[in-house]
């Protein structure tokens, strides 16, 4: 039985569950108590004191975000000893931090901004720290800019690194006048283990971690007359772009996405979607190609279970922290780097445009897929097979550069080709969304017919639980296939990689038994990425992902092998998975790196 | 706090004691007696000889063992704290290295009543230097325990050097090998402390008053101080004094009696407690009780005659607060670096005199607002010496 608390809160009784927080029972009473360094993802940190609050009867304030409710407690959020104190923590914090709102990345978007301006914080009483500090500005990463100077060092970003992604690659270091958000012996970012997954990035409440933008490379790009500028969007974004311009969360808003790209002067609109289904048709071959060598030839090199590649977070992650495992990685690239790597060939070819003059963006959930580009290793085409990657913020805020009313925009459709797709692709947004379109696909060339699951949708690989596992037997397989008759398919899924790393290591020590595992660097899978809309929580997350599955079901075509696009790259270029061809432009190959 | 009208409150003349420091050869047999007790009847003579923490807080030690034995859980742990970092203070140091018994004796104590089999001291990392005596002693004293039937062992680990690691849920982080950072209170060490088991930490003077209490009974113990104040302490005698050392002084004196005993004839202010003490200036001397109905101290009393500069000293301790904060909380990290510069602004005439009081009103929110008790008696000394020594502040 759960046990009610009574007590008050600026004199309004409230009963709340054992264990609650103050802040959470005043929100109760729509009451609402600033906060920084609180965040619903996070566990509880207590350290910028904003959210103090006043107990009766007890000298000191309590801070309402780390303080558990208790019978008979006197709360008062708005006192005279409350309003001083916070009004204190602000123009401290704003003492030591670099307040150039107007030229600020975050200017907008940024707690600590809405937190001053609600305060109206106005003449400095206290004295500028800023000349006597030694900030530093960090953008040696592909991926992040680290802004020391905007740092309120709530450590937000400490307790997603360490909590949410295992990574720790930011901890706190010093203590305190010279206390700071620390990488590894305070080297660059991109010499560290992170892994570039920009979660980081969405819970930071300022200025001090955002994207490194290509806005402006892109505008370039779109401005040479002498340039084709293909733009490609990833799945998630179009169940998340319309969160940074004026809907709310769940709104799919693919369509005006489209127009909207058209509009800024992309010369050709295309999905990656495309690409998901084609990674669909190589991943699930070379599932059933790995299977059979180990069920049939016994061949002891092939590695099972087969972990799926299309996070570059999670491919930089296995590549520092469980190296061992990277023959279980599937060679397919992800679908933006199919998508680039084709684009330069095949669709030059077609357009019988020169590749040179190919300008290639991606608009993209991500943050690691910005470091993908620049891997050395993804230039098939001959040139960088990806140009520019944008995340959903840059491309909003480009739209809004634009001027460009968004929610009064008609609907458009992709151009063709590489523009098709089908529910599949889409649900590679959300967790669980590749293993789905996968046993959509493999299933169905091994029995010939459809997945046995009401209306095609998988449910069990779906949902927001941490690592989610299911099974599928096959029967009645078609003769290619005898030596899978009667198998068990053993699949599990883990987003986050604090979760990766639990799947990891419970294959490492040989605990569980899979044939075939999705991992997905962020919470929720893309539609969580780092370069979604901020901020973040489980309940938005959990609306893109209804948003995503209504998106598949209203599509004509739900199954990658089926779209007509697919079929048709396979009769004119590729000839057929695991060709040549595809060899050379949609598999790669992985580098294991050291943890420092 | 300060200058507190206490006339009419129990006050005990100046009176050396000696019980601390006594050859602590017989800590067996009092050990050995009280394991023949009742766990429930040493808290109950725990709690009634009134013994208060030495090691800055306060609290009713008897308490805060009944508490993590009442705690769920048969996993406990026991910690001595001698992280020892108030600056001026040496008195753990002595103890531990002339009555090491006395102070594991307690520990073993508190681990059979609480139901502990573990006992870790914590020692300051300035202090390895007596941990090969400290542990051949730890090792002959965990086989008399095994004699004696106690399941008990105890164990050594290093501080990191930081001041806040002395604060005691900095001290369990530090432990877990993570950085030294205070948490938040509630749960308190006493439900979840190292290792997230119910955990008593003590400082080392505290558990050799239990030790003392376990031999001479609480009623004898009793004797000794005010109803507020139970008992005798060590003092660290520093600054500009008679005899510098250190005392074992029955609790409840006034402090002038404290600064005749060990003034040089021209004392001007006594700090209190050390950095995050009070400041207390001459003409409070005879109104001021040292104990908790006064003004507490860890041991520290620094003495300051006539030709002290009190803004050097405020000076001294915010830089040493400055540097020693942990930074994770903002009234405390930026706080500090605001009262440091802020004086020093006051003093440079960049900043008008009237800036002071801004920074009285600063030091309050510190006090009201912080984490952890660093950043919350910071202003103990800011208020004290600016309010009685404004002047010297100024010009
Ligand atoms: C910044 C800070 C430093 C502290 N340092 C010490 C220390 O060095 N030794 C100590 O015994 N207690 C220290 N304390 C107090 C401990 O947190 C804790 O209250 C004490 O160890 C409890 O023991 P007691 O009840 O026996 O006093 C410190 C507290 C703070 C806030
Ligand atoms: S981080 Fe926020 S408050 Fe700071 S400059 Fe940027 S927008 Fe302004
Ligand atoms: S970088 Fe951002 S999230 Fe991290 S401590 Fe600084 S302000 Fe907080
Ligand atoms: S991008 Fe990801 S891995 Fe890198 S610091 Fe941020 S949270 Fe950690
Ligand atoms: S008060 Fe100071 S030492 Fe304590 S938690 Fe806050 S910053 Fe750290
Ligand atoms: S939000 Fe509560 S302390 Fe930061």
């Amino acid at each position: 039985m759960i046990n009610m608390i009574n007590l008050t809160i600026n004199n309004i009784p409230v009963s709340v569950e054992e264990g609650t927080t103050i802040i959470e029972a005043a929100r109760r009473l729509s009451i609402r108590i600033p906060s920084l360094c609180n965040h619903d993802d996070l566990c509880v940190s207590g350290n910028c004191r904003v959210c103090v609050v006043e107990q009766v009867g007890n000298p000191t304030l309590q801070a309402a975000c780390a303080t558990p409710v208790r019978e008979n407690m006197q709360i008062l959020t708005n006192s005279m000893m409350v309003m001083q104190a916070r009004k204190t923590i602000i123009e401290l914090l704003l003492s030591e931090h670099n307040a150039d709102c107007t030229k600020c990345y975050k200017n907008g978007n940024c707690e600590l901004q809405d937190l001053s301006n609600e305060y109206r914080i106005g003449n400095q009483v206290y004295i500028d720290l800023i000349p006597l500090k030694h900030y530093t500005i960090d953008q040696s990463s592909p991926s992040l800019i680290k802004d020391d100077s905007k740092c309120i060092r709530c450590q937000r970003c400490v307790r997603t690194c360490s909590d949410l992604q295992a990574v720790s690659a930011l901890s706190a270091a010093y203590k305190g006048s010279e206390m700071k958000i620390s990488s590894f012996y305070d080297r660059p970012m991109h010499e560290v283990i992170c892994t570039n997954c920009g979660q980081c990035i969405n819970r930071c409440p300022t200025g001090a971690l955002t994207e490194r933008n290509y806005i402006d490379e892109v505008w370039d790009a779109i401005y040479d007359p002498g340039k084709h500028v293909v733009v490609q969007t990833a799945p998630a974004v179009r169940v998340a772009l319309g969160e940074e311009l004026g809907y709310d969360p769940g709104a799919r808003v693919t369509g005006k996405l489209v127009t909207a790209l058209r509009r800024l002067g992309f010369d050709s609109v295309l999905d990656t979607d495309f690409t998901a289904d084609l990674t669909i048709m190589e991943e699930g071959t070379e599932l059933l190609t790995r299977l059979k060598k180990v069920l049939v030839d016994k061949d002891t090199s092939m590695a099972l279970p087969m972990f799926t590649s299309c996070s570059p977070g999670w491919i930089k992650f296995i590549e520092h922290t469980f190296p061992d495992l990277l023959p279980h990685l599937s060679t397919c690239k992800s679908p933006q780097q199919m998508f680039g790597a084709l684009a330069k060939t095949y669709y030059a070819q077609k357009k019988g445009i020169n590749p040179k003059d190919i300008v290639s963006v991606s608009i993209m959930p991500c943050t690691a897929k910005k470091f993908e580009a620049t891997r050395p290793e993804m230039r098939d085409s001959g040139y960088q097979d990806v140009d520019y990657v944008l995340t959903t913020r840059e491309l909003a805020i480009m739209i809004k550069q634009a001027g460009i009313e968004f929610m009064k925009l008609d609907d458009e459709d992709y151009d063709r080709f590489m523009g098709e797709s089908s529910g599949a692709g889409v649900i590679f947004g959300a967790t669980g969304g590749v293993m789905e379109a996968a046993l959509r696909t493999a299933y169905e060339i091994v029995t010939g017919r459809e997945v046995p699951f009401q209306n095609l949708n998988i449910t069990p690989v779906r949902g927001m639980e941490g690592i989610k596992e299911a099974e599928v037997k096959i029967e009645n397989v078609k003769p290619d296939w005898s030596f899978l008759e009667g198998v068990t398919l053993r699949v599990a899924i883990a987003h986050g990689l604090a979760n990766a790393k639990r799947l990891m290591t419970a294959i490492r020590d040989g605990k569980v038994v899979y044939h075939f595992i999705e991992i997905m660097a962020c919470p929720g899978g893309c539609l969580g990425g780092g370069g979604q809309p901020i901020p973040t929580n489980l309940e938005i997350r959990k609306k893109r992902a209804e948003a995503i599955y209504a998106e598949d079901e209203n599509l004509p075509i739900r199954k990658s092998h089926e779209n007509p696009e697919i079929i048709q790259i396979y009769q004119e270029f590729l000839g057929e998975p695991l060709s040549h061809t595809s060899h050379e432009l949609l598999h790669t190959h992985y580098v294991p790196r050291k943890r420092y | 706090m300060t200058g507190k009208k206490q006339n009419d409150m129990e006050t005990k003349k100046l009176t050396r004691v000696d019980y601390i420091f006594r050859p602590d050869n017989t800590c067996l047999d009092t050990l050995k007696k009280s394991l023949r007790r009742d766990r429930d009847e040493i808290i109950l003579e725990l709690i009634d000889s009134g013994l208060k923490g030495r090691g800055g807080a306060g609290f009713l030690t008897g308490l805060k063992w009944k508490l993590a034995k009442e705690a769920a859980g048969d996993v406990k742990y026991v910690i001595c704290n001698a992280d020892e970092g108030e600056p001026g203070t040496f008195k753990d140091r002595e103890i531990l290295d002339r009555v090491p018994r006395r102070v594991f004796t307690g520990m073993a104590l508190c681990g059979y009543v609480i139901g502990s089999k573990e006992g870790f001291l914590y020692l300051r990392a300035e202090y390895k230097f007596l941990a090969p005596k400290l542990m051949s002693i730890m090792a002959e004293m965990n086989q008399e325990f095994k004699k004696l039937g106690l399941d008990f062992t105890l164990n050594i680990r290093y501080g990191s050097g930081a001041y806040v690691c002395g604060e005691e849920t900095a001290l369990i982080d530090s432990m877990e090998g993570r950085r030294g950072e205070p948490r938040n209170k509630p749960p308190f060490p006493v439900t979840e402390g190292y290792l997230n088991k119910p955990t008593v930490v003590n400082n080392v003077e505290t558990f050799v008053n239990c030790t003392i209490i376990m031999g001479i009974g609480a009623e004898e113990y009793k004797r000794f101080g005010t109803d507020s104040s139970r008992g005798f302490k060590l003092f660290s005698v520093s600054g500009d004094c008679s005899k510098e050392g250190i005392y074992e002084l029955e609790l409840g004196m006034l402090l002038s009696d404290f600064v005749e005993e060990f003034g040089d004839g021209d004392t001007k202010a006594v700090q209190v407690g050390g950095a995050s003490g009070f400041c207390v200036p001459r003409k409070k001397f005879n109104q001021t009780i040292i104990g908790f109905e006064g003004i507490p101290t860890g041991g520290s009393m620094k003495i300051f005659n006539s030709s002290r500069s009190m803004y050097h000293v405020l000076h001294n301790y915010l830089e040493f607060f400055e540097e020693e904060s942990c930074g994770q909380c903002t009234p405390c990290r930026v706080g500090c670096q605001q009262l440091l510069k802020g004086i020093e602004a006051v003093k440079s005439k960049q900043r008008s005199s009237s800036y002071l009081d801004e920074l009285v009103k600063l030091a309050k929110v510190m006090k009201v607002a912080s984490k952890c008790g660093l950043g919350q008696s910071v202003g103990n000394a800011f208020v004290s010496i600016v309010d009685n020594f404004r002047e010297e502040i100024i010009y």
